[in-house]
């Protein structure tokens, strides 16, 4: 039974739910023993199993009542970047590692008003900078899966890593994550699920702890791509709090699957085709592009001429806004503090404290670009920068109605790797920042083996607020790669 | 663009962070060597390109002027590393 | 315009350079950004929301009203109003600054050029230039008594809205800089944008001095920080330039820099907290766009401005026939012109006028109270206006009557009725009283016929007797009559 419970999608528990085939509780406590028997990947910084239970069985009442919502008794993970009313959020710092907030983010909200559970908080990229989920102050989280032959533990991706393993390895029917420059598509597709980041504005951001606020956007986890529908469903919507979330219906993304893409033009840009991009991907690519052609789709070679300069001119604009964000944590008002008689030393000795590695190395990037005498050489020349990578996306969509390109330059690669070079690990992201870069809504969805069997994504970009289209030509990925395997020793 | 230690020094104090003097070198390679590589954006003109303020084309939304908040001091407070009553306290700053 | 005052110093005369900027708190219910409150006086962090408090993931949405009172202000000062403004982020570390950043308006802000033309005490005028006005959030309180190794931090006033106007180096005198103060407080009470309250924090200048050879080019300038009077401005002004002047006698340098003023000794003395270390990192705030407003929406605001204190005072002149001085007086405070206004409704405007500047005035100055709080309302004053104009007092005695008002607040009737103050004009009793003087002083009344003028002895010798309540004009008539006769 337990077995059996965390195999469903998250789409078939609802169903399950609905006709009475088990109760949210069991459902529930199923995937608290499969959270507690996966603790070696470290995917969560803090267990909720008491809430969880309660919401379980608020759950169940509320189903017998027959108020249940659309996702009623499901259980899942929050990346500790949400702030959740009464329950630790520590961004994987030390700043933060005693913060309980006294507010619950809108998105999180969202899905409880919808029903879902919270199993736990999960492991991630300390303030969601990170491509490997290895810079967390609680160690990092591992992926599930093992290059064949078993070989060293392996990266989740980041930052959204915990998040991404914990689906993968069937702890949680779903997750929510964050996505900046590629943080829930990367991990996605280092742990073969499917994580969807929508367009900037569509889910609020209030609550959530700010990384890179123009480019910082909530997003869906899961095992399908109609679990992340219905995931993206439950969470989206206009928030007045936040300035930024745009005020538009919610579609019914669900009902938006299965609609094939016939007729739909998907467009293949040249510029994606880098340097040493592994041979292995570029057939993924191109078997992708045959899988949509074989279902009525029109392939369309396009240009986006400016790619190449989106993933620098994030690594100014992300670090710039960070190096304000974090500014707040300050020994003052909440987190850490080391003690001094000296506010001046006080700053100073707290955050070298509560700040790991790459943090400090964002924050410092960040300081530096925005400080007198090079503001107009860096920021402001990035920004310029992201006007016209926004307007390759833009001359483009008028030709195509969804682009296809690989999710990431590589498979998994093992933990400590890239460590000691920044910008190696930078272009874990080269796929996804320029989506980033111009807000639009795009996706990453397992589609094949590496070599070492591994998992690779596919990533398709859609049209601004345009997540339908996006989402039903990732179904008809799905449904060509057929992709089945999973990580060894999980659920076998 | 080559950072030297002092520059990182200076910048770690703008950010208030404490960097220890055996760090600074390194700091200063890697900080450098991330620089270069963004330089590349040297190669765009961007000549009468207009800065991008928003990827969202919407215009500020702006509340009412109600008095909505507030009203709970001890929420405020109530993960402070120090307080004194409804306080935050902070080491004396001398003006 | 007025020429520049200048400073006489040990080796030849100075002139004084004098830039403002004031930070006006706009009045408004909620913050800038957040729902707290505003008002003034709550205990410590009561008025403090979630953003104000820069929690983690929390984010500022603007509040209308403060858009609409920095577009009122920018039109009452006449300047351009920016359609396209933007907020952008200072950064900075402070314990009352929560988030490491203020957000406030550097490169683009909502109100451009606009100007102040000051009254000055010469008879003569100056145009003060307005660069720009800009909204941004005011700080917390940072208590630095309250323990002895320790600072205490209020965020009740994190957030709040402030414009911050900044002014050309125009004024050249303390004076100047004085008038300055007083007139753009008088402009923001005229619209309702602040309440002027200097004691309450609500206004707070920055002053920038420098000193200069006549014609030279400007010199270098201190910023003297958060001064809460205008009585401190101008000493702040008339220190520094005196202090800049000595040192540049003596051969020195003045540095930039950033001062405090000490208002027990009368000096300012250079920050601890060294403001040449800030690098403000100015970028906009990715958290907001572009605030944008629409041509008509402002053109409504415009049509909807009172009429600001330069044109009250020349319809004071052109209306009530006030001199400029008087006019100028009045219309210095919203309060004290419409003071002005009340009590000359249907009654004699230069009477009025002397009243309030003279009497009203004077009382208040010797009570240190505003014209606000004043005991004597323009209705009781009119009262006690309409009691010597109908004949029943006579301006002596009203004098007494209005110093009795103001320290009882009670109404003029009553004070009158009570000390039975009420003139006598009654023929008959005058006539009684005038036949014994005259029975009583033959010799005296004998000299009228060579010495007309005898007749003011007699005016005296009837006030007397009657305890100054007999009514002048009947005295007069009735002697003359007597004593011709």
């Amino acid at each position: 039974m337990t077995a059996a419970l965390t195999e469903l999608t998250l789409g078939q528990a609802r169903d399950g739910l609905a006709k009475g085939e088990f109760s949210s509780r069991e459902l529930t406590e199923a995937h608290i023993a499969a959270v507690e028997g996966a603790r070696d990947l470290n995917a969560f910084i803090t267990e909720t199993p008491e809430r969880a239970l309660a919401m379980a069985d608020a759950s169940d009442a509320r189903r017998g009542n027959g108020e249940a919502g659309a996702m009623d008794g499901i259980p899942i993970a929050v990346k500790d970047l949400y702030c959740t009313d009464g329950v630790r959020t520590t961004a994987a710092s030390r700043i933060l590692e005693s913060f309980v907030p006294p507010y619950e983010s809108s998105v999180t909200a969202n899905l409880w008003r919808a029903g879902a559970v919270m199993l736990g908080k999960t492991n991630m990229d300390e303030f969601a900078m990170g491509s490997a989920n290895m810079f967390s102050f609680k160690g990092p989280a591992i992926n599930p899966w093992r290059r064949d032959g078993d070989g060293p533990p392996l990266v989740p991706g980041g930052s959204s890593g915990g998040s991404a393993a914990a689906v993968a390895a069937r702890v949680a029917l779903g997750a929510i994550g964050t996505d900046t420059g590629g943080s829930i598509r990367q991990p996605a597709s280092f742990c073969g699920v499917v994580g969807m980041k929508p367009t900037y504005g569509r889910c609020s951001r209030w609550g959530i702890v700010a990384f890179a606020s123009s480019l910082d956007q909530a997003g869906p986890l899961a095992r399908s791509v109609r679990d992340c529908a219905i995931m993206l469903g439950a969470m989206a919507g206009h928030d007045p709090r936040d300035s930024t979330s745009v005020d538009r219906p919610v579609p019914d993304y669900e009902a938006a699957l299965g609609g094939g893409v016939k007729g739909l033009r998907v467009g293949i840009p040249a510029e994606y085709r880098v340097d040493d991009m592994p041979e292995e991907i570029e057939r993924l690519w191109a078997q992708g592009v045959e899988w949509m052609k074989g279902q009525g789709a029109e392939a369309v070679d396009i240009s986006l001429p400016h790619t190449r300069y989106a993933l620098p001119a994030y690594y100014i604009v992300a670090p710039a806004e960070a190096s304000s964000n974090l500014a707040r944590y300050d020994g003052v008002k909440y987190g850490l503090r080391v003690p001094s008689d000296d506010l001046t030393e006080m700053y100073q000795k707290t955050r070298a404290a509560g700040f790991g590695p790459e943090v400090k190395r964002r924050v410092l990037i960040g300081t530096y670009v925005l400080s007198a005498g090079y503001y107009d050489a860096y920021y402001l020349k990035a920004q310029k920068l992201r006007t016209l990578i926004a307007a390759d996306f833009r001359a483009a969509f008028q030709r195509v109605d969804v682009i296809l390109t690989p999710t990431a330059p590589s498979a998994a690669f093992a933990v400590g790797e890239k460590m000691d070079d920044p910008i190696a690990m930078y272009l874990n992201d080269v796929f996804t920042v320029p989506a980033s870069m111009a807000g639009l809504p795009a996706i990453s969805i397992p589609a094949g083996l590496s070599a070492e069997g591994l998992p690779l994504g596919l990533h398709l970009i859609g049209r601004p607020f345009d997540e339908e289209t996006v989402l039903r030509a990732a179904q008809a990925v799905e449904e060509a790669a057929g992709f089945t395997a999973r990580p060894e020793g999980v659920g076998r | 663009m080559s950072i030297d230690k002092a520059t990182v020094a200076r910048i770690a104090r703008l950010a208030h962070l404490d960097v220890p003097e055996d760090d600074l070198e390194a700091l200063a390679g890697e900080l450098s060597n991330i620089l270069g590589w963004v330089e590349q954006l040297g190669e765009v003109d961007t000549e009468g390109v207009a800065p991008m303020t928003s990827v969202v084309e919407v215009t500020l939304p702006r509340r009412a002027d109600e008095v909505t908040d507030g009203g709970d001091a001890d929420k405020i407070v109530a993960n402070a590393p120090q307080r004194d009553g409804d306080f935050f306290v902070v080491p004396k700053v001398i003006e | 315009m007025t020429d520049a005052p200048l400073i006489q110093g040990r080796t030849g005369e100075w002139e004084v350079v004098i830039g403002l900027e004031v930070h006006a708190q706009v009045i408004a219910r909620a913050k800038l950004f957040s729902g707290a409150s505003t008002a003034f006086g709550a205990p410590p962090n009561s008025q403090v929301s979630l953003v104000d408090a820069a929690m983690p993931g929390m984010l500022p949405v603007i509040n209308e009203a403060c858009v609409e009172q920095a577009v009122r202000t920018g039109l009452a000062l006449g300047a351009e109003i920016n359609l396209t403004s933007v907020f952008d982020r200072k950064n900075y570390f402070y314990p009352d600054l929560p988030a490491g950043y203020q957000i406030s308006q550097y490169g683009q802000p909502i109100v451009g050029k606009g100007e102040i033309v000051l009254d000055l005490a010469d008879g003569g005028a100056r145009t003060v230039g307005i660069t720009r006005l800009h909204l941004e959030q005011d700080a917390g309180k940072s208590l630095h008594d309250r323990g002895p190794n320790a600072t205490h931090v209020d965020l009740n006033r994190s957030g709040i809205a402030l414009m911050e106007i900044v002014s050309e180096p125009d004024m050249r005198s303390a004076e100047e800089a004085g008038a300055y103060v007083r007139k753009l407080r008088s402009i923001l009470r005229t619209i309702g944008t602040c309440d002027g309250n200097m004691d309450e924090g609500s206004m707070r200048c920055d002053v920038n001095v420098s000193v200069r050879r006549p014609g030279a080019a400007l010199g270098t300038r201190t910023e003297t920080k958060n001064l809460n009077s205008i009585r401190f401005v101008m000493r702040a002004v008339e220190y520094e330039a005196r202090r800049q002047i000595e040192v540049l006698e003596d051969g020195g340098a003045v540095a930039q820099e950033t001062r405090l003023f000490d208002p027990d000794r009368g000096e300012t003395r250079p920050m601890r907290t060294k403001e040449e270390a800030h690098d403000y990192r100015y970028f906009p705030d990715p958290d907001l766009l572009p605030l944008t407003l629409d041509a008509e929406w402002v053109a409504k605001i415009k049509a909807s401005l009172p009429e600001l204190p330069d044109a009250r005072k020349a319809r004071f002149m052109a209306e009530y026939g006030l001199i400029a001085d008087d006019a100028g007086v009045l219309v210095a405070e919203r309060e004290s012109a419409d003071y002005f206004e009340a009590l000359a409704e249907g009654r004699d405007a230069k009477t009025a006028a002397n009243w309030v500047i003279h009497d009203l005035f004077g009382q208040l100055n010797r009570a240190g109270g505003e014209i606000a709080d004043s005991p004597v309302s323009a209705a009781a004053l009119g009262g006690l206006l309409d009691l010597i104009a109908g004949g029943a007092i006579s301006g002596r005695i009203a004098k007494d009557v209005f110093a009795e008002m103001f320290a009882s607040g009670r109404e003029a009737s009553a004070i009158v009725e009570e000390k039975g103050l009420r003139q006598v004009s009654d023929e008959g009793a005058i006539a009684a009283i005038v036949d014994q003087i005259i029975a009583d002083n033959p010799g005296q009344a004998a000299a009228y016929a060579t010495n007309p003028k005898v007749i003011g002895w007699f005016v005296g010798q009837v006030m007397k007797a009657t305890q100054g309540q007999a009514n002048p004009a009947v005295v007069n008539a009735v002697l003359r009559k007597k004593l011709e006769g």
